[in-house]
C-alpha cells in the first residue's frame, strides 16, 4: 500500500475547527440562502460526535474501575488482559462493520471462526507446521465467507437467512471434523501459540495482530474505492446501481472479507486457548453485531465506522472486565449489556435526528 | 369572502431546527369549500408548513385554529382525528400490503378485534370507484402498482375517513395528463361537499385551473395571502416566489439543422421489450437534446431503462456503434452513458454524504489508484463542479439532503459531468424543482449539449420537452407516433397524438 496521501495537509486545519466548532453548528445565519462556504472539515467534525459519547463511556467505566478496585483495574497485565481478550471478537468485528456498513448481516461469524480453528487443528493440517495451520484457517474462513457472498448476491438470499444456514452448517461441520473433541495444538507448532504468549514491549504478538487488522480496516474503509463503495452499496443499492457500480459482485466481496476476518480470528483463538474447537465463538455474532450497533453504524446500511465499533466492542470488554474483577454475577453483567446497547441506540438515534 | 367563517387559520407559526428557522412566521388562512394553493420554492418552508398541520412537528410559536377552535395537533393520528388528511409528496404507503390494507390502515373497521375483511373489500372498491379509478383491485399488493395508482391509493386513504381538509403536496407529480383531469374532477367534487384542499404544486397552470386563492411563501415567511389563483398574473407569482422576474425560461436554441453533420452517439434499432415498447428506432446525434414526449406508462421510462442496460430488451442498442449488449449499467456507464434518474432520492443520491461523495460516486476509477482515493483531487473536481452548476448552497461537504430538489439535480448532473460523457439520460429532470431552479437547470443541459454530449430527455411536462429538446419523438403505447424538430410542433398538437385513441 502506498502512503496516505493527504493526511499531513489536512491536520494543520483541524485545530482552528475545534476551536470554532462550540459556536459553529448554531451560529446565526448558517441557513443564510447563500453562505460562505464554512471550512470543510466542520461537518465531519460534528460526525465525530457520536464518538466523544462512546470514549466519555469508556472513561466513564475506567473511573469506575479505579474507584471499585484501584490496586487490579489500572494495572499492566489486567489492561493487557481486556486487550487481548477484545481482539479476537475485535477482529470479527472489523469484517462485520463492513458487511452492516454494506447493508447486511453476518450471523456466521462464530461458527466460521470455530470450523476454521477446527480444520486448522486437525492432525492432518497440522502436519504441514504453524504456517499451513495459519493459512488453512484464513482460508476457511475467506472460504465461508465467500459461499455466503455468492448465497447473498448471486442467489438472491436474504442475509440474514443465508448467514443463519452458514452458522448451523459450520457449526455442524465442525463438529464432524473434530468428532465434538477439542484438538490441541501440537507441541510441534507451539509458533501458534507463542502469538499470545510472546510479548513485544509487554504485549502479546496478538493484540498486535489485531491492531494491524483494525488499521487495515481503517484504511480500506476511509481511503479506498472500496470502502467508498461499501457506503453507497449500503446506503443507497439502487443508486449505486445506476451510477455504474457493480452492486452484487461487491455484495460478495464484503461477506469474503467477513470471513477472512473470522479466519484470523480463529489463529488468535487457537493462540488464546491453544486449541480448536467447534464450541469456539458460540454467540459472537452477538458480541460483534452489538459492539458495531453501539460503534454508530446503521443496521440498515450506509453509515458506520471502523472506530466506533472497536470502542463499542472495548466498552463490552472492560464491562466484563469490571464485573469479574468486583466478583459480580455474569448475569447481571448480561443485563447491563443489554442495557448499554439499548442507551447507545437511543441516545445515537437523538444525535442523528435532524430536520428535513 | 371575509363574512365566511375560515376552516383553518394559522397565525405567526414559527419552526426552528437546530441553526435553520425553517417557519419564521407563517400565515394561512383556508375556508371551507375552497382550493388553497400553497406556492414557493423548495426550501421556502411548504413541507415544514404542511407537517406542523399534519402532527408531524410541533411549532414552535403561532397558533393554529380549525373551525374556531385553537388545536395543537400533537401525532399525525391526532390531526387525522381532527379532519385533517395529508397526501405527501413522497407517498407514505406499505408496499406489502394490499390496497385496501393500505386504505383502512390504522382504523381498520373491526369487531372483537377481528379486521372486517370483506367489509374493508368492499368500503376500498367503493373508494377507488369514487375517485374513477374501479379497475384497481383492493387485493392488490401495493408495491406492484404504478406511481399513478399509488397515489390514487393514497387519496382513497384521505377519503377513508372523516376529513374536513386534505393537504395534497405536489399530487400531480406522478401523475399523466388524463389523470390530472380525473384528479381536478375529484377535487370539485370533494370542494363541493364542503371539504377544503390545500393544493401544493409547482405547475402554475394547473394552479390556474382548479385554485382558488393562493399563498406565497419565500424563505419561510408569508410573502402574499389570498391571491385569486385565476387572475393573478404569473410575472407576479413568480417575482414573489423567487424574488426576481423571470422570462426567458428556455436556452436559445442552436439552428434546426445544425446537427446534421454531427456524428451519432446513440443509434436505437428496433428496440423491444415484451409487452411495454415494439419497433422502437431512433438516434441521437452529438450536441443534440433529444425530447421523449408520453403518458406515464406509454415506455418512454423503459426506453430509457433499456438504453442504459438496466432493463432486458431484443433489438440493438449503439454508443458510438459500439452494442451496449447485456453488460449492465456497468458497461453502459464505462462506455460513457450517464443517468440522471426519475426518482432522484431513492435512485440517485446517497442522502446522507457529502456532496463531494455523491458527485464522485459514478468516477471513483478516476481516483484510484491501486483502490487506493486520492481524497485531494476528488475534494477540488468536486468543489469546482459545484461553483461551475452553481450549486447552492456553494459548500461541497454538506449532506447532499439539507439540499434542495433543484440543488440535488444539479448534483446528479455533476456526477456525470466529472467523467467524459457522450450521452446523458435525464428522465423527470425538474420533478420537483422550483420554477426559478428549472431555468437553471435548462440552461446547463443546454451547455451540456453546446459541449458535444448527446442528450436524451424524458418529461411528462409537454411544454418543458417542447422548450428545451431539438427532437421530439412522441410515444404511445410502447411505439414511436412521431419524430420530428420540436419547433414544427406545439402542445396542443402533441397532446393530441399522445392521447389519440384514449389514453393508457
Amino acid at each position: 500500500m502506498t502512503e496516505p496521501q493527504g493526511r499531513a495537509p489536512a491536520s494543520p486545519a483541524s485545530p482552528v475547527d475545534v476551536a470554532g466548532s462550540p459556536a459553529g453548528p448554531d451560529a446565526p445565519g448558517a441557513a443564510a440562502p447563500r453562505p460562505a462556504p464554512p471550512p470543510a472539515t466542520r461537518l465531519s467534525r460534528l460526525g465525530e460526535v457520536p464518538h466523544l459519547g462512546l470514549v466519555a463511556a469508556l472513561a466513564l467505566l475506567a473511573v469506575v474501575g479505579l474507584v471499585t478496585v484501584p490496586d487490579t483495574f489500572a494495572s499492566a497485565s489486567n489492561l493487557v488482559g481486556i486487550l487481548s481478550l477484545a481482539a479476537t471478537i475485535g477482529v470479527i468485528t472489523v469484517g462485520a462493520t463492513f458487511v452492516i456498513i454494506g447493508g447486511g448481516i453476518d450471523l456466521s461469524v462464530g461458527a466460521v471462526m470455530a470450523l476454521a480453528s477446527v480444520w486448522a487443528t486437525t492432525l492432518a493440517t497440522q502436519s504441514y507446521g504453524p504456517l499451513i495451520m495459519i493459512v488453512c484457517a484464513v482460508l476457511v474462513g475467506a472460504g465461508a465467507g465467500l459461499v455466503n457472498g455468492l448465497l447473498i448476491a448471486y442467489g438472491r438470499l436474504v442475509p440474514f437467512i443465508a448467514t443463519l444456514a452458514m452458522l448451523v452448517a459450520a457449526r455442524g461441520l465442525a463438529q464432524r471434523m473434530s468428532d465434538r473433541r477439542t484438538q490441541l495444538v501440537q507441541q510441534g507448532n507451539q509458533a501458534i501459540v507463542d502469538l499470545s504468549t510472546t510479548r513485544v514491549l509487554g504485549v502479546p504478538v496478538l493484540v498486535y495482530i489485531f491492531a494491524v487488522v483494525v488499521a487495515a480496516g481503517w484504511v480500506l474503509l476511509n481511503r479506498t474505492t472500496f470502502g467508498r463503495r461499501t457506503y453507497a452499496v449500503g446506503g443507497n443499492p439502487e443508486a449505486a446501481r445506476l451510477a455504474g457500480i457493480d452492486v452484487r459482485r461487491h455484495t460478495m466481496w464484503l461477506y469474503a472479507l467477513s470471513g477472512l476476518c473470522c479466519g484470523i480470528a480463529a489463529v488468535l483463538i487457537m493462540a488464546r486457548t491453544t486449541t480448536g474447537s467447534s464450541t469456539h465463538g458460540d454467540l459472537y455474532e452477538l458480541d460483534a453485531i452489538a459492539a458495531v450497533i453501539i460503534g454508530g453504524t446503521l443496521l440498515t446500511g450506509g453509515r458506520g465506522s471502523i472506530v466506533g465499533s472497536i470502542l463499542g466492542l472495548l466498552i463490552f470488554t472492560v464491562i466484563t472486565n469490571l464485573f469479574i474483577l468486583n466478583g459480580l454475577n455474569t448475569s447481571d453483567q448480561l443485563i447491563a449489556k443489554g442495557l448499554i446497547i439499548v442507551v447507545a441506540v437511543l441516545l445515537q438515534r437523538r444525535s442523528l435526528r435532524s430536520p428535513t | 369572502m371575509s363574512a365566511v367563517t375560515p376552516l383553518l387559520q394559522m397565525k405567526g407559526i414559527v419552526k426552528r431546527f437546530p441553526g435553520v428557522r425553517a417557519l419564521d412566521g407563517v400565515d394561512l388562512e383556508v375556508l371551507p369549500g375552497e382550493v388553497h394553493c400553497l406556492l414557493g420554492q423548495n426550501g421556502a418552508g411548504k413541507s415544514t408548513l404542511i407537517k406542523v398541520l399534519a402532527g408531524a412537528h410541533r411549532p414552535d410559536e403561532g397558533v393554529v385554529t380549525l373551525g374556531g377552535e385553537e388545536v395543537r395537533p400533537a401525532s399525525p393520528i391526532d390531526a387525522i382525528r381532527l379532519g385533517i388528511s395529508t397526501i405527501y409528496q413522497e407517498l407514505d404507503l406499505v408496499d406489502g400490503l394490499t390496497v385496501a390494507q393500505n386504505v383502512f390502515l390504522g382504523h381498520e373497521p373491526s369487531r372483537l378485534g377481528f379486521v372486517g375483511r370483506s367489509e374493508v373489500g368492499r368500503a376500498t372498491r367503493g373508494l377507488l370507484t369514487r375517485l374513477g379509478h374501479g379497475e384497481i383491485r383492493p387485493g392488490t399488493e401495493v408495491g406492484r402498482l404504478s406511481p399513478a395508482a399509488k397515489q390514487v391509493v393514497s387519496m382513497a386513504r384521505a377519503l377513508s375517513r372523516d376529513t374536513r381538509l386534505i393537504v395534497m403536496d405536489e399530487p400531480s407529480a406522478a401523475l399523466a395528463h388524463d389523470e390530472v383531469a380525473n384528479l381536478f374532477r375529484i377535487i370539485r367534487e370533494l370542494t363541493a361537499q364542503g371539504v377544503a384542499v390545500i393544493y401544493i404544486s409547482h405547475r402554475l397552470e394547473e394552479i390556474r385551473e382548479i385554485g382558488d386563492r393562493v399563498t406565497v411563501l419565500k424563505d419561510g415567511r408569508t410573502v402574499a395571502v389570498g391571491l385569486p389563483a385565476k387572475t393573478t398574473p404569473t410575472g407576479e407569482i413568480v417575482s414573489l416566489m423567487t424574488g426576481r422576474s423571470v422570462e426567458h425560461v428556455f436556452p436559445p436554441r442552436p439552428a434546426p439543422g445544425s446537427h446534421e453533420g454531427r456524428p451519432e452517439v446513440l443509434r436505437v434499432e428496433d428496440l423491444a421489450v415484451p409487452g411495454v415498447l415494439s419497433g422502437v428506432s431512433f438516434s441521437v446525434r452529438a450536441g443534440e437534446i433529444v425530447g421523449l414526449a408520453g403518458l406515464v406508462g406509454s415506455g418512454r421510462s423503459e426506453i430509457i431503462e433499456a438504453v442504459y442496460g438496466a432493463r432486458r430488451f431484443t433489438g440493438n442498442v449503439l454508443l458510438e456503434g459500439r452494442p451496449v449488449g447485456r453488460g449492465g449499467t456497468g458497461r453502459t456507464v464505462r462506455l460513457g452513458m450517464g443517468l440522471a434518474p426519475e426518482e432522484r432520492k431513492s435512485q440517485a443520491l446517497l442522502l446522507d454524504q457529502s456532496v463531494t461523495r455523491n458527485i464522485s460516486l459514478a468516477g471513483l476509477g478516476r481516483y484510484s489508484r491501486l483502490g487506493w482515493l486520492d481524497r485531494r483531487r476528488e475534494a477540488a473536481d468536486a468543489r469546482s463542479l459545484v461553483e461551475r452548476l452553481d450549486v447552492r448552497p456553494g459548500d461541497p461537504d454538506r449532506p447532499v439532503k439539507t439540499l434542495s430538489g433543484g440543488n440535488q439535480q444539479k448534483v446528479v448532473l455533476a456526477r456525470w459531468l466529472l467523467n467524459e460523457r457522450r450521452l446523458l439520460l435525464l428522465d423527470e429532470p425538474t420533478r420537483g424543482v422550483d420554477v426559478g431552479a428549472r431555468a437553471e437547470l435548462y440552461a446547463v443541459i443546454r451547455e451540456l449539449a453546446d459541449s458535444g454530449i448527446g442528450v436524451l430527455l424524458v418529461s411528462s411536462e409537454v411544454p418543458e420537452v417542447l422548450g428545451l429538446a431539438d427532437r421530439v419523438l412522441v410515444i404511445r403505447e410502447g411505439t414511436v407516433i412521431h419524430q420530428g424538430d420540436a419547433r414544427d410542433l406545439d402542445e396542443h398538437r402533441v397532446l393530441d397524438m399522445i392521447m389519440e385513441g384514449g389514453a393508457l
